[in-house]
């Protein structure tokens, strides 16, 4: 599965401009020499800081009240217990570290939900390196925490106020940073999308998961699981979660895209009210590479939509869209409310209270569980903490079973 | 020879960008018709995309006016045969556009119907050498030019490939980042020329050109012409902005047009090198 040419069937490759190409030759040659020869010891050293910094290895965590209520057996991959609060951190450590064996001076990132450059800022000042974080206007406003987080640790937290001021945009603007500065800087790209090597690298960081998944669920149920889930935003937990089981033909694998309110699209208004590139996105170029994107008939990129900031996203990664396009990665979607309802219940009958990308996979499994089989691995990607103040605000008015009435917070004054 | 080139054959070439139906359509003929008679001997037409990751905010901006006064490609090539010019035309603009238009899955229903509508060449910033091919094979089917970007920061395999590719003239990059104007003209632009000289095509360096005095100074350091965007696009923000009426605008655009070309004029003269195009 791992790509030395950048190519993942038909997807992949690298369209970026002329500037930057000479980088993106030095960061292929360095993804080879450290990541897959492990030169100089890169790779132990990236694990032995997952351990000791990161809190690696995560927990595989059964839930026995969810496993009850579906009579099945569900087993949680604590992703949310990783040190940031989300899986984000793999990724941004190795390329932190790449960064600083490569000799770069500054990095910068974008984030969509905060945790990609909350992990970064993390990185970064754990390893001692400049951060400049890119962010939508939009997000910065629903995600409050994370940016406060980010500047705690030291990074410039830019807002991006062009378009709609989400995690597109804020994309192309580090992109653009990174065209002005790229003979010292290293963008840390947050998810298995963008040029080569950036999703066959992303995925490398983040296959520890499966890595320990695969192992841990074995010990544990004694086999391997009948289905594996997840989220996909751009596909990096996802990948993460997928890769090692990708060989194992008998394990159905999902990627639970985010619904939005509807599948359905305004072509005239250029807006997708789902960010579900997979199940609805056509092929075209963005951000760096080929892959399955939401467009327009005339190729112009669409606003996509989710209740979570995280899933906010036009693209998807390459090798996701292939594994897709071959029928070994099921691609299904949770609209907004079953999302929510999935964060209510993990919530309520395990006392975890999940990031708002990860319960669209909670909430799959509740719509679905009677066609998931026997063992359920399903991946926990990031904690919510960040996204409390949304699901108050959104859940409100909603008719979501099982969810506190947010009113009663109000009279009662609880909060003061 | 084509059009393209030969319009660097008699003395510096002046390469104005517009993004075409910027602030809307009207004005924008007007004004892409003022920058010929400003002196302009190619035009570059920007097809407005929405991810414009290679350009700074000013030409970003002027691609949101012309999206959301309803720019499409389909507009575009009837701008195009809307235009009333003699020199030709460049279409400036990202891949996936030219990938989609049509049929889709590839760039030979787009190039077909550009070169129909009379367009002469493309720059595609984000696509390079690597991932042309498709694209160069539609240009060729066309008679149409491949312009490819040489960045300050290409070397050594990167600038042969580039070589073997380019066609009508090279994009110069005269500094690192996206376009904008600045108010200086980097030393790199004398390196980057350096690197490339021995290339048969004319070598026009833009990014960052926004004077008379900077154009000049470009040819000065050995380029056949000058690329000049955010300059111009500056003056239709502003016009679009105070709500001048596009007669004003387009006056004051060919008036910032004659001072780049008269610059570049300056550059050359007493300028004795030998010109690749005229040898
Ligand atoms: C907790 C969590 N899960 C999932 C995602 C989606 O990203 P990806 O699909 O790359 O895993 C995000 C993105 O911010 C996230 O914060």
């Amino acid at each position: 599965m791992s790509s030395h040419t950048g190519k993942f069937g038909e997807y992949g490759g690298q369209y970026v401009p002329e500037a930057l190409m000479p980088a993106i030759e030095e960061l292929e040659d360095a993804y080879e020499r450290y990541v897959l020869d492990n030169e100089d010891g890169f790779m132990d050293e990236f694990r032995e800081r997952l351990a000791d910094f990161g809190g690696r290895p995560t927990p595989l965590q059964r839930a026995d009240r969810l496993s009850e209520r579906y009579d099945v057996e569900v087993y949680l991959k604590r992703e949310d217990l990783l040190h940031g609060g989300a899986h984000k951190l793999n990724n941004a450590l190795g390329q932190v570290l790449l960064a600083k064996y490569m000799g770069k001076e500054r990095i910068i990132a974008e984030t969509g939900a905060g945790q990609h450059g909350t992990a970064t800022a993390m990185a970064c000042a754990h390893l001692g390196m400049p951060c400049e974080v890119y962010m939508g206007r939009r997000d910065i406003n629903r995600q409050r925490p994370n940016v406060f987080r980010m500047r705690l640790n030291g990074a410039e937290v830019t807002p991006v106020t062009v378009g709609r001021g989400t995690l597109k945009e804020a994309i192309s603007e580090t992109m653009r940073d990174w065209a002005t500065n790229v003979e010292d800087t290293h963008y840390v790209i947050g998810s298995v999308v963008g040029p080569h090597p950036f999703p066959a690298m992303v995925r490398d960081f983040q296959r520890v998961i499966s890595e320990e998944a695969r192992e841990q669920i074995r010990e544990r149920a004694g086999r391997l699981p009948d289905s594996v889930l997840t989220c996909a935003g751009g596909g990096s937990n996802t990948m993460g979660l997928f890769a090692e089981f990708v060989d194992d033909e008998d394990v159905d694998l999902y990627a639970v895209e985010a619904g939005g309110s509807s599948l359905d699209v305004d072509e005239e208004a250029g807006v997708a009210p789902n960010s579900a590139t997979l199940s609805t996105g056509t092929e075209g170029i963005l951000h760096g590479s080929r892959t399955r994107i939401l467009q327009d008939r005339d190729g112009q990129i669409m606003e996509s939509h989710s209740v979570s900031a995280g899933l906010d996203y036009a693209g998807v990664g390459p090798e996701l869209a292939d594994l897709v396009d071959r029928g070994r990665v099921h691609a299904v979607n949770v609209a907004d409310d079953p999302a929510l309802e999935g964060f209510h219940r993990l919530s309520q009958l395990e006392g975890i209270i999940p990031a708002l990308e990860s319960a669209h996979a909670v909430g799959y499994v509740e719509e679905h569980h009677d066609e998931l089989g026997e063992v359920i691995l399903l991946n926990v990607s990031g904690r919510g903490d960040k996204d409390l103040e949304t699901v108050l605000e959104e859940t409100h008015g909603r008719d979501i079973e099982g969810a506190p009435d947010i009113n009663t917070f109000e009279t009662t004054g609880g909060f003061q | 020879m084509s059009r393209i080139a030969d319009a660097f054959a008699d003395g510096p070439g002046f390469v104005p960008y517009l993004a075409a139906g910027d602030p809307d359509y009207e004005s924008s003929l007007a004004y892409v018709e003022a920058l010929e008679r400003g002196g302009a001997d190619v035009i570059e037409l920007g097809l407005p995309f929405s991810e414009p990751i290679a350009e700074g905010p000013t030409i970003q901006s002027a691609i949101v006016r012309a999206l959301e006064a309803g720019m499409t490609p389909t507009r575009y090539f009837e701008f195009v045969e809307d235009l009333d010019v003699d020199v030709p035309l460049v279409c400036m603009t990202y891949y996936n556009l030219i990938y989609q238009f049509g049929e889709g899955g590839g760039p030979a229903d787009f190039v077909r119907r550009a070169a129909e509508a009379g367009i002469e060449g493309f720059v595609v910033p984000d696509l390079p050498a690597e991932e042309a091919g498709p694209l160069r094979e539609a240009c060729d089917a066309h008679d149409c030019e491949l312009i490819f970007i040489v960045a300050p920061t290409t070397r050594g395999e990167r600038l042969e490939r580039i070589m073997s590719q380019v066609s009508g003239y090279v994009y110069v990059q005269a500094r690192l980042g996206t376009t904008g104007a600045r108010t200086d003209v980097s030393d790199r632009t004398a390196e980057s020329l350096e690197r490339i000289a021995d290339w048969d095509v004319p070598k026009a360096v833009g990014f960052g050109i926004s004077t008379g005095e900077h154009a000049q100074r470009v040819i000065e350091a050995g380029a056949d012409g000058v690329i000049v965007g955010s300059a111009l696009v500056d003056i239709v923000a502003t016009g679009a902005e105070r709500g001048d009426p596009a007669v004003t605008v387009a006056s004051k655009l060919e008036g910032k047009a004659r001072e780049l070309k008269e610059g570049a004029l300056r550059g050359a003269t007493g300028n004795e090198r030998p010109h690749p195009e005229r040898t």
